[in-house]
């Protein structure tokens, strides 16, 4: 929680750090031309979204389509992919599953390790702790195996349940709870509360910045998923977004501002949610780097 | 010794006692079934010999054998270092200093460290599509731009040599917002006066950047080191991705990474046995990589606490 502190307080800048006019201009000049470099990508990709197919092999480089079809390439993407947006859908109900599952039983856990004292606590979160070492690529394997063990390939089950679970997350809110001052949850105990009501009336809402700092961290990484949900549920009925696109991509007959229109799509909710959210996603960052 | 003396030695300390284990025991056992054990499995599935068309049989070390007198292994150990040689040296300078640059009073801070960030929410396999179009030869945004200058137009994912380069510079556009984000908070948890005291007695902006920065912020860059090694390990959809179009994992497995292969070997060629063992190494590589970075850390790093 330190860190969200000293980005918004480091506005108050002392007065050495102003800069000369020519330095400024040099720092913006450099500033400018990155940011142009990482924005026109998205810039490129909007731009191709909308163009008719006899615009897409054009020289020079054509920034504004002379002719825009946003709404045809549009229907035309969901006539070559007619179930995108059951694939959206998908994608919505992992994210949803996953991040509120994560946040039920992270917030549990943290809060055990975090205030109460029983016999293998050390040793259970020394197991935990370890398991952040692990790659993910490393056990897709035994994942994928285990899946299909339990019958769950290409279920929903696959995609949200083993996504319930996190090490990152927990370690992340039991952060956020220690720094809670005891008194306020003591008192709340000697008021008859119970450790759930505890969790839920005092400490959660104490935590809020972590809390969302983290779900939104997690929304990004569900909704962004492609190995896993390619390994174990790559079936139509429970296809994600991130393989519906991958999909038109590895047909070579699909054409480029279709797959930008797909792209574009697949995009939007996180760019949205990034756009509103900002802070947190920020702070997620700087959090998860000082975690680990 | 009873169980609710383990528990502990008042009937207040038991009633916590069981609280605690019941809180934390969905998380941990979750973890335990479909991460723990899963590690489990991967040690075990590695000394087997593994396919779709025979039950699995025990074949001890053998796996490794082959893996190590594989030049398929080689190759794709070598094009992760590639990338990795190219992806995190610059990836760090760039995101270093461009957190730099944010750190002073600038109108419109905001603004750019929300554009950089962009990219960081946004998918891979969304990211990797667009620079597969940027890409093209002829029409692409490059080709484009080559044509502009008068240039040669070159095929970058077709190419042996050259497909790399594109994938790079996707992983490092999207991983640029992420590592400055980091730095910035580095950068902004060194102590102001630290940096007054170098002004005072009249150091340059490099020497105060090389003297007092620098070594202030050395957590903060080995933290960043540690991450993006780590990651370029794991470099996968952006090469499914961006070969897609023409051969996938690069045309004679020139783009193909040691994650891309671990992929191949299990869920294209059924291969599971040999697949793990590709997992493992990919497994040891990484807790090298941390256990190596944390000793060196101890030697290199500076914390204040050193000081006093």
């Amino acid at each position: 929680m330190q860190v969200s502190l000293q980005l918004r307080a480091s506005t108050a800048v002392p007065h050495y750090d102003r800069l000369s006019i020519g330095l400024q201009a040099l720092f913006y000049a450099i500033l400018i031309a990155g940011a142009v470099v990482m924005v026109l990508p998205f810039v490129w990709m909007v731009s191709t979204a909308c163009k008719p197919p006899a615009e897409l092999a054009t020289l020079p480089i054509r920034w504004l389509p002379e002719n825009p079809v946003c709404l045809d390439n549009l229907n035309q993407l969901y006539r070559t992919s007619p179930q995108f947006n059951s694939y959206l859908l998908n994608s919505a109900i992992v994210t949803i599953g996953r991040t509120l599952g994560q946040l039920v039983t992270c917030s549990l856990a943290a809060y055990g390790f975090a205030r109460f004292k029983f016999p293998g606590r050390g040793l259970l979160f020394t197991l935990c702790l370890g398991l952040l070492m692990v790659p993910f690529q490393a056990i897709l394997i035994p994942e994928y195996l285990l899946m299909r063990q339990l019958g769950w390939l290409n279920t929903f089950a696959a995609l949200i349940i083993p996504g319930t679970f996190s090490a990152f997350a927990m370690f992340l809110l039991r952060q956020a709870f220690m720094q809670i001052p005891l008194e306020l949850e003591e008192s709340a105990q000697l008021d008859g509360a119970n450790p759930l009501q505890t969790l839920w009336h005092i400490v959660l809402p104490l935590s809020r910045a972590a809390v969302a700092a983290f779900a939104v961290i997690t929304v990004q990484a569900a909704w962004n998923d492609f190995l896993f949900p390619l390994v174990v549920a790559n079936a139509p009925a429970t296809r994600v977004v991130t393989i519906g696109i991958a999909l038109l991509q590895g047909e070579r007959s699909t054409p480029w501002n279709l797959l930008m229109m797909g792209s574009f799509i697949a995009t939007l909710p996180m760019m949205i949610l990034f756009i509103v959210l900002q802070r947190q996603f920020i702070e997620g960052v700087a959090l998860s780097g000082i975690q680990r | 010794m009873n169980i609710q003396n383990a528990l502990g030695s008042t009937p207040l300390s038991r009633r916590r006692a069981l609280w605690g284990l019941a809180l934390v025991a969905p998380n941990v056992l979750g973890l335990m079934i479909f991460f723990g054990i899963p590690v489990g499995i991967a040690f075990f599935t590695s000394l087997q010999n593994w396919n779709a068309l025979r039950p699995p049989e025990f074949v001890g070390l053998a796996n490794f054998q082959r893996l190590f007198s594989d030049p398929a292994f080689y190759n794709a150990l070598g094009n992760t270092l590639r990338l990795l040689i190219m992806v995190v040296p610059i990836g760090m300078a760039l995101a270093l200093g461009v957190a730099l640059l944010l750190n002073h009073r600038l109108r419109g801070r905001s603004l750019f460290r929300t554009l950089y960030f962009l990219p960081v929410v946004t998918s891979t396999v969304a990211a990797s599509i667009v620079w597969t179009w940027i890409f093209q030869p002829r029409y692409g945004l490059v080709g484009g731009a080559f044509a502009f200058l008068g240039w040669q137009d070159v095929n970058w994912l077709t190419r042996p040599d050259l497909v790399l380069i594109p994938i790079g510079v996707v992983v490092i556009w999207q991983r640029l917002g992420f590592d400055m984000i980091l730095f910035l908070a580095g950068l902004q948890a060194i102590p102001r006066p630290l940096i007054e005291a170098a002004i005072i007695d009249g150091a340059t902006w490099w020497q105060r950047f090389r003297h007092v920065v620098l070594p202030l912020l050395s957590p903060t860059t080995f933290l960043v080191l540690v991450l993006s090694t780590i990651s370029a390990f794991q470099i996968f959809d952006q090469v499914y991705i961006m070969t897609a179009r023409t051969t996938r994992g690069g045309v004679g497995g020139s783009a193909t990474t040691l994650t891309y292969m671990l992929y191949d070997r299990a869920f294209i060629q059924s291969q599971f046995g040999y697949s793990a063992a590709i997992a493992l190494v990919l497994f040891g590589i990484t807790l090298a990589v941390t256990v190596f970075n944390l000793s060196l850390q101890r030697r290199w790093v500076y914390y204040e606490s050193d000081a006093s």
